[in-house]
């Protein structure tokens, strides 16, 4: 189980040096020398009671980490998983072609569905190519060809969100990253298909919501969803970016608190440790849910998705009317 | 003099970042030329800069007196109140900011928003109070720009927003990011009535804001000058590891990459509306 994490969080570390211990005492054993049978399964009762104790009262600066952990299922793992046939689809047809966002056709249970996502690297190298998951307006532009499209030929639409937020860069700014961003809400709101979005790790602010705005919003259990990262939030509010365990507090940011607070629709369950620790499992439970909210969209016409949509956004917002 | 110097120094003292600072008293002095100009002189002068035109901030309900008819504005949804629904807390609690600032200006929240005519012409209408929390974004905000839509697809009249505003309202968190859709998705509802939106904006516009409703306008117009963006430039800088051109992300630069239709001075923005009401309305 431990196979595959490259950088655990300090906070999984004491797990998986445990796991570690287990694994070479299983392995002395198979080499047949000494017979560890008892022991194994006694560390592997105690793993199973640590793990229950680290993730049963995890702070949300934890989940925070844990929605960025690099050993996460990312877009393109949930499509390996999930969706055969996948198509991938490049380019804005006006700029350019921004792998920080990946769109194409697949099939889903057999139908042919929209794919657009968030895509980040997974070492150095990927990472400057996905510009860390990043989008430049090309991303954005590419996303609303992708979903106008898929409403020409009545497919669904499945975004999976990820990004620590629009890139805010020179070239963004003079070819209209607001622009474009805009946009998306805008139409997103006005599609005549379902449309899910799901967060699967990280939903940075306005970045996030331009490929955000469905029928249902799903959130992974470990996924957060903010208006600013809690560390842009610690140097603005708290004065200091080191305080971000607080302003991750304030901004009540994970899929727990969005799910309390009525924003989301839907918690996706990750398997026992986090969503990095199965990256099967993850996507089988994300399958579940996806499947279960689109035979329900199914059932709305073209209108009343747009009216479902929109009634949706319109109703978020806490304020008084006086008097 | 004595006396003077033991009295606490009231008149120098640090005002709260959200009261208006500069605008008090019998004189002004231009941010950009540094000229002290009297304020009457300035008001007169929509508060640009006798001397260099350089626009400077002007308040929200001057703003609509002058730019409407005379005596035809109407202000709708005042009594929208902000909540906390966080119950968010930084170096201040968010309600008593909310009720100091409130105070302070005597406004509930950052927009104010009604109807008024321009050239006799019934427009929805609304402009952002900058001096707010530096015209952030929460429910509030998003709730009156979603009306002024609702409003204006009511009437079949024209909608005009003026922005002004750091972006989101963070101490709203998600409350506050969502209002970016619910607005944008207000906007897609009325193009089916055929009237014209028009965006104005102001010095600054950044962050959710320009990423939603303002940068939405079938018409965008900006003030000379103005800061407008998605990030902001010390966000940029701090990316990008380099310091940004003179002019970048002004309402010049923007007019010359093709992201905004016209810069109007203020003196013409009463005029410009009323030709885009009469062109279009
Ligand atoms: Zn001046």
């Amino acid at each position: 189980m431990a196979n595959g994490i490259n950088y655990p969080l300090d906070f999984e570390r004491p797990l998986i040096e445990l796991e570690k211990k287990i694994d070479e005492l299983k392995a002395l054993s198979a080499s047949g020398s000494v017979d560890f049978t008892s022991e194994i399964s006694k560390l592997e009762k105690k793993a199973k009671k640590l793990q229950t104790e680290i993730f049963s009262d995890l702070s949300r600066w934890q989940v925070v980490q844990l929605s960025r952990h690099s050993s996460r299922p990312y877009f393109l793992d949930y499509v390996q998983y999930l969706f055969p046939e996948f198509m991938e689809l490049a380019g804005d047809r006006r700029f350019g072609e921004d792998p920080s966002i990946v769109g194409g056709f697949a099939r889903f249970d057999g139908r042919t569905v929209m794919l657009i996502g968030h895509q980040k690297g997974r070492n150095t190298k990927e990472n400057m190519a996905r510009n860390f998951g990043m989008p430049r307006p090309e991303g954005y532009r590419k996303a609303l060809r992708l979903m106008e499209m898929a409403e020409r030929f009545g497919k669904p639409i499945l975004t999976f969100v990820d990004t620590p937020g629009a890139y805010p860069g020179i070239g963004a700014e003079e070819r209209g990253q607001a622009e474009a961003i805009a946009v998306n809400l805008e139409v997103m709101s006005r599609l005549t298909v379902p449309i899910i979005a799901t967060v699967i790790g990280e939903g940075g602010s306005g970045g996030a919501l331009a490929i955000g705005v469905g029928n249902r919003v799903l959130m992974l259990e470990n996924s957060v969803y903010s208006v600013i990262s809690p560390e842009g939030c610690a140097s603005i509010l708290f004065r200091d970016a080191t305080k971000a365990d607080k302003a991750a507090d304030a901004l009540k940011l994970t899929a727990k608190d969005l799910k309390g607070m009525n924003v989301i629709d839907e918690l996706v369950p990750e398997p026992a440790g986090g969503a990095h620790r199965d990256h099967a499992k993850a996507a089988e439970n994300l399958a579940k849910v996806l499947r279960k909210n689109l035979a329900e969209l199914a059932q709305l016409s073209g209108d009343e998705l747009i009216q479902d949509r929109y009634q949706k956004f319109r109703a978020l917002g806490v304020f008084s009317e006086g008097r | 003099m004595a006396w003077f110097s033991k009295k606490p120094r009231i008149a120098t003292a640090p005002e709260p970042i959200e009261a208006p600072s500069r605008m008090q008293g019998l004189w002004a002095k231009c941010e950009s030329c540094d000229e002290i100009i009297y304020r009457q002189e300035l008001e007169k002068n929509l508060n640009v800069c006798p001397h260099c035109e350089h626009h400077l901030p002007w308040t929200a309900r001057a703003r609509l007196a002058s730019l409407l008819d005379p005596d035809s504005f109407e202000e709708f949804d005042k009594e929208l109140e902000p909540q906390d629904p966080l119950g968010f807390s930084d170096s201040k609690k968010y309600k008593d900011r909310l009720r100091s600032t409130r105070k302070a200006l005597g406004e509930n929240d950052a927009f104010i928003s009604g109807v008024g005519r321009i050239e006799g012409k019934p427009v929805s209408i609304g402009c952002f109070v900058f001096e707010f929390m530096g015209g952030s974004m929460g429910s509030v905000v998003g709730e009156k720009v979603t009306r002024i839509f609702e409003r204006a697809h009511e009437l079949k009249c024209p909608a005009i927003v003026f922005s002004a505003s750091g972006g989101a309202r963070m101490q709203e968190g998600i409350f506050s990011l969502m209002q970016m859709a619910k607005t944008s998705a207000a906007i897609a509802r009325f193009r089916n009535v055929g009237k014209p939106y028009i965006s104005v904006l102001l010095h600054p516009t950044t962050g959710g804001v320009a990423a939603s409703f303002s940068w939405l306008g079938d018409i965008i117009l900006a003030e000379p000058k103005a800061l407008i963006g998605f990030a902001g430039p010390r966000v940029i800088e701090q990316t990008i590891r380099q310091k940004l051109p003179e002019g970048f992300q002004r309402s010049e630069f923007l007019v010359e990459h093709g992201m905004i239709d016209a810069i109007v001075h203020r003196k013409e923005l009463r005029a410009k509306l009323g030709q885009l009401v009469t062109l279009l309305g």
